[in-house]
């Protein structure tokens, strides 16, 4: 039963708005049933735990309290990175300590047991039933499309939160991705980070950090660069135009998330999954891909047939020799 | 004028925030690791390495005053990396309320934004990114930032005027109000 | 009535500063049968040794207690001081008021009545002391040195030169080990198999030793003088006596897989002589990847061999031979950075390499014949990146120890890129520079005047972007991350001990450290002993070291081995078990419990009352006994006892302190 307790987290419901279509194509296709947390609010951020601790913890311990009520024994999933490790940190923390479990119920005057499970939605789409329901979808393939798959930082770290086994090369997407036939390329720059708030509030010491993303992507051969985080994408994808004036080489490398490249190849048109909807254009690339594989297809078809002897109308007896 | 070190007086606050985040100080041997690979380290004044270093030595004075604790970005890559497994970003982010209770800030444009940010928490519930970046822009004076941007996201339909908050807004000003309380730390 | 004198150390301020040392002797004046106490600053100098023998005769004492350090210390050297008197070595107790007492309190009132009362426990068990004497076992006068690198090659000749019989068992199958692997030695840059090949011919041609390469310790049981040691040959597949090393079969065998000598640079076939200058110089077969012995295939080399010296058949071969002393020197490997270190690549890069590779690729003998080259395109590098501390004082992903070696050799490698690519550029990423050695920082200097660019910080993370290996990490000396774009990097990779190291340290009884290092008896005085007698350590199983250490070491074993085979049999301690037979049911916990097997169940003739009876009671074999005292504490009829610690004494000591 692929039922989840939903946690969308603000930005799903403005920024994100290409995650959030390309998500509910696939869930209304493959049935996944996300029961939203009623009334939640936001995770806090990384906002509240730089200048709060107790008010980092109990924000986010107000939705996972909501979630027991309501959406009982069900998993936490939600879209964000920054919401998933706010919401990990909250269970983290009162599980290892009775004392603080206590004090944030009483913060937030209700039930916190700390008991669902945080998931992402790497985490929720690396489940083998979710990934085959995504499989038996699958109507058209990526294939020669080179992606480098960006995790940034805190759906890998740190480690006793995420249980990410290996921070500096996770596989997670990467595997998610090639079910699309899409290639996920070996880079370096999977978990570097990308300035999160940093590119609003200090951007000159931020911009270089999504400039190398963009160099080391396109120095391991990708055409593209995915993402599973409304502000990662948003990061990259709006500032690479910024970028690009700046420098004398320009990048070609458009944003996708990774829920986009599996809309797409579940047969989504770009109203569908959100591709008219970026600030860098991606169209031209997932077309060209598209016509490719389209046409290749075709001409499998046609050898096909020309092989099958019964093509070409019934069996000549006594064509072999005999 | 020279440091006296032995005159250093952060001793205590340095040892208390170590011990809170389950750092020993002298475990670090100064290599230089977390700096290196610190996405952010080009715009740091205090290298990582060096935070450590100065809590160590107790001269807290120069950790709160610095910029690095408003730059570090919390990517925990130091510590993923660190050989003795020294949490800098829980020694910066405790460093970092202490130089807010005592009113000290080196890069303003990173509180006002985390201020703006919880403020919205506070009266929606929820995060509102055009509020934010709007409020952002008007009280830190970067007017023009990210304003070109803005047309498209109307027309793409990526950002709406309105705000979307939570119903229950009492209970998320009840839950700050309450956290800040008792100070910031647990 | 005994005659006890008590004697009380003021070990310089060891002890004096903690424990009121007068008011110990004082106190002790009024033990029973002490007829005299006194305190002295060093009991163990010869000016105290001295005025303990005095007062031997003075007060005619017929038994002592010294309160001083741990027995453990000093003991054997006051038993050797009673050798000059009347008192039997036996007659002594030793009172621990330094390491159990002094060193641990700061009490000082406390402590001087802890002290007191350990006195009193020692004057109560020596008042029931009985004189022992040492008995004698016969010495195997020959020697087995596991591991065949320098280490071992340097004991077993200087043992073999002593006159004595001498085995190295080698798992490889060539002796030589890792020495034999390097190009240069620091800081003479002499040539590195120029002067250990004539040391491995010289173990092939010595007289005195016999070489068992392939092979591997399985089985070994006795103890001091007398080991009984079980080897494992494996199979060979070629018939070594018959073979003359034409090397014919290696040439035309088809299968290719990576060679270990080279370090994965290069190839070797199935059939293979590990390397040219290998001792001895004859082919093995790899059994994992020979065709014929994996699937039944091919079988060339068969064909083409002359004199028809390959076996398939060949199998493994057990033997079984005494020896006298051990050594083990089983030396070190490189642990696997590659699986430690994902932010350097994890090993998916061919241009990062180790220190060893590129040993392999700067030596004449080597697969690119010594020139440097990038082993990804051959290309010759330009910007060499040297990374200090890989897997070393990494307490975390690594070891947290230094790994000793690595400073010297990765100035040696510096030195050799800027002498051999003109124009070349080397960055050493060091955290510290670590030159302990004769010569070591004058060569360190001459590095940096090559133009060596030493980098003071740890590199944070290795990746490549197009041919370039970009390598990050601080100059901590300037404050500031720095990038160097690199065309080969080096990791200076830390050692840690041979694999087989634990399971050979299992066979031997002796320790390995938390680390798998085999520890020593003591390590300042006692450098090459293990815990178990007659058994010795050289070279890198103890913990990294370098050459010359590596030598004088295996040198340093060879004397010790050389000054116990020389005699003809040794005394063995008298604080052993015995068995009352009598009293003895024969229940046979004790021999289950024995650590040294030392206890076999025997039948015995006996009596109950006038009746003769022949029972089966336990028996201790002297020479096998270690006095550990396990069958003491389980025997049920308490008919076990330990010479020097018996039931008896151990209950008076108790008394003393609790009635």
């Amino acid at each position: 039963m692929m039922r989840y307790s939903y946690f969308p987290g603000c930005s799903m419901g403005s920024t994100a708005v290409t995650y959030k279509a390309s998500f509910e194509y696939i869930a209304k296709r493959i049935g996944l049933i996300m029961e939203e947390i009623p009334d939640w609010n936001c995770c806090g951020s990384t906002a509240a735990h730089t200048k709060n601790e107790k008010m980092a913890l109990a924000l986010p311990a107000r939705n996972i309290a909501l979630s027991e009520e309501h959406n009982p024994g069900l998993p936490i999933v939600t879209p964000c990175a920054a919401c998933y490790s706010r919401l990990a940190y909250s269970t983290y923390a009162a599980r290892k300590s009775e004392e603080t479990r206590k004090e944030i119920e009483d913060i937030i005057e209700m039930n916190f047991k700390a008991e669902p499970e945080i998931l992402n939605f790497l985490d929720m789409f690396s489940d083998e039933g979710v990934l085959e329901a995504c499989r038996e979808r699958l109507v058209r393939s990526l294939k020669g499309l080179k992606v480098a798959c960006y995790y940034g930082c805190l759906m890998s770290r740190p480690r006793h939160i995420t249980g990410e086994e290996d921070p500096e090369n996770p596989m997670k997407m990467d595997k998610i991705i090639e079910m699309t036939g899409a290639e996920a390329v070996e880079w370096d720059y999977k978990t570097e980070c990308c300035g999160a708030s940093h590119q609003v509030d200090a951007p000159k010491a931020a911009r270089p950090l999504i400039e190398k993303i963009f160099r080391n992507a396109r120095a391991n051969g990708a055409d593209a660069i995915v993402t599973a985080c409304p502000l990662c994408n948003m990061n990259l994808d709006m500032r690479e135009e910024e970028i690009n004036k700046q420098m004398s080489h320009k990048y070609n490398i458009p944003v996708f998330q990774f829920t986009e490249l599996i809309a797409i190849a579940m047969g989504a048109d770009a109203s569908e999954c959100g591709i008219h909807q970026h600030f860098f254009p991606a169209f031209d690339l997932i077309n060209k891909v598209i016509i490719q594989n389209a046409k290749e297809k075709a001409e499998a078809e046609k050898r096909e047939a020309k092989k099958n002897p019964l093509a070409d109308g019934p069996v000549v007896i006594g064509r072999t020799g005999r | 004028m020279d440091k006296i070190l032995n005159r250093a007086e952060g001793k205590l606050l340095a040892d208390k925030i170590a011990k809170e985040a389950d750092v020993k100080l002298h475990e670090c041997y100064q290599c230089g690791k977390c700096t290196a690979g610190c996405p952010m380290a080009n715009s740091f004044d205090l290298m990582p390495r060096q935070i450590v270093h100065y809590m160590h030595l107790g001269d807290m004075d120069e950790v709160l005053r610095s910029k690095t604790i408003w730059l570090c970005a919390s990517c925990h890559t130091c510590v993923e990396r660190c050989p003795h497994d020294i949490d800098i970003p829980t020694l910066i982010e405790k460093s970092r309320m202490e130089a807010q209770k005592r009113g000290i800030c080196a890069v303003r444009d990173v509180r006002l934004f985390n201020d703006i940010f919880t403020e919205t928490i506070r009266y929606t519930g929820k995060s509102q990114e055009v509020i934010l970046e709007g409020a952002y822009n008007v009280t830190s004076g970067h007017l023009m930032q990210d304003m070109a941007n803005v047309p498209q996201m109307l027309k793409k339909g990526i950002v709406r005027p309105e705000f979307n908050s939570v119903q229950d807004k009492e209970s998320i000003k009840k839950i700050m109000n309450k956290a800040e309380e008792g100070g910031a730390a647990l | 009535m005994a005659r006890i004198g008590v004697f009380i150390c003021h070990c310089g301020t060891n002890i004096a500063s903690v424990v009121d040392v007068e008011k110990v002797a004082e106190s002790a004046k009024t033990m029973p049968g002490v007829v005299f106490a006194t305190t002295y600053k060093y009991m163990c100098s010869e000016p105290g040794q001295a005025m303990i023998k005095e007062s031997i005769e003075q007060y005619n004492l017929d038994r002592i207690v010294i309160g001083s350090c741990s027995p453990r210390m000093h003991e054997l050297t006051f038993r050797k001081m009673l050798k000059g008197t009347k008192i039997n070595p036996y007659m002594l107790e030793i009172a621990n008021l330094r390491e159990q007492c002094a060193w641990v309190h700061t009490d000082r009132e406390k402590a001087t009545e802890k002290a007191i009362g350990l006195v009193q426990m020692s004057v109560a068990k020596v008042a029931n002391n009985k004189p022992l004497t040492t008995s004698t076992i016969p010495i195997t006068k020959r020697a087995l040195v596991i591991g065949g690198g320098i280490a071992g090659m340097q004991a077993a000749l200087d043992i073999a030169d002593c006159g004595f019989d001498v085995t190295i068992v080698e798992k490889e199958p060539s002796i030589g080990g890792h020495m034999v692997m390097l190009d240069k030695t620091f800081p003479t840059m002499d040539c590195s198999a120029c002067i250990s090949t004539p040391k491995m011919v010289e173990c092939n041609a010595h007289p005195n030793i016999t070489l068992k390469t392939s092979c591997e310790v399985e089985k070994v049981s006795g103890y001091v003088g007398n080991f009984e040691v079980t080897i494992k040959e494996k199979a060979k597949y070629v018939n070594h006596d018959l073979c003359t090393g034409c090397g014919l079969c290696q040439t035309k065998c088809p299968t290719k897989v990576t060679s270990e000598f080279d370090q994965g640079l290069s190839k070797r076939s199935a059939i293979y002589i590990p390397f040219a200058q290998a001792v001895p110089s004859k082919p093995v077969i790899d059994p994992s990847a020979c065709l014929k012995l994996t699937k039944d295939k091919c079988g060339i080399c068969e064909k083409v061999c002359p004199i028809g010296a390959i076996d398939y058949k060949d199998e493994v071969r057990y033997t079984t031979e005494e020896y006298g002393a051990i050594v083990i020197a089983t030396g070190y490997e490189l642990v696997d950075w590659a699986s430690m270190y994902p932010e350097y690549g994890g090993g998916k890069y061919k241009d990062v390499i180790t220190g060893l590779q590129f040993e392999r690729l700067v030596n004449a003998s080597g697969p690119t014949e010594g020139h440097i080259v990038r082993p990804s395109d051959g290309k010759e590098p330009k910007d060499v990146v040297i990374v200090k501390c890989v897997g070393s004082r990494d307490p975390k992903k690594g070891k947290s120890y230094c790994s000793r070696a690595c400073c010297m050799y990765s100035a040696k490698h510096a030195h050799q890129i800027l002498d051999k690519i003109p124009n070349s550029r080397v960055y050493i990423f060091y955290m510290d520079v670590r030159t302990p050695g004769k010569g070591y920082e004058e060569f360190y200097d001459n590095t940096r005047r090559d133009g060596a660019q030493y980098i003071r910080g740890r590199v944070s993370k290795i990746y490549k972007e197009g041919s370039k290996l970009i390598v990050r990490g601080e100059d901590s000396l300037i404050g500031k991350p720095v990038t160097v774009e690199a065309d080969m990097v080096i990791l200076a990779t830390a050692m840690e001990p041979s694999p087989t190291v634990a399971d050979v340290a299992n066979k031997l009884g002796i320790v390995i450290d938390a680390d798998r290092w085999v520890t020593e008896a003591h390590p300042k005085l006692r450098p090459v002993e293990t815990q178990t007698n007659g058994i010795y350590l050289c070279g890198t199983c103890q913990g990294p070291k370098d050459i010359p250490d590596t030598v004088a070491q295996g040198s340093a074993a060879a004397a010790k081995v050389a000054a116990l085979l020389c005699h003809d049999e040794m005394e063995t301690s008298p604080m052993i078990s015995y068995v009352d037979p009598n009293k003895c049911s024969g229940c046979g916990f004790c021999e289950g419990v024995c650590p040294y097997k030392a206890i076999t169940m025997v039948e015995y003739a006996g009596r109950d009352g006038n009746r003769r009876v022949t029972k089966i009671v336990a028996q201790v074999n002297e020479g096998l006994c270690q006095g550990c005292g396990c069958c003491n504490a389980i025997c049920r009829t308490g008919c076990i006892d330990l010479k020097g610690f018996t039931n008896d004494q151990i209950l008076k000591e108790v008394d003393a302190l609790c009635l």
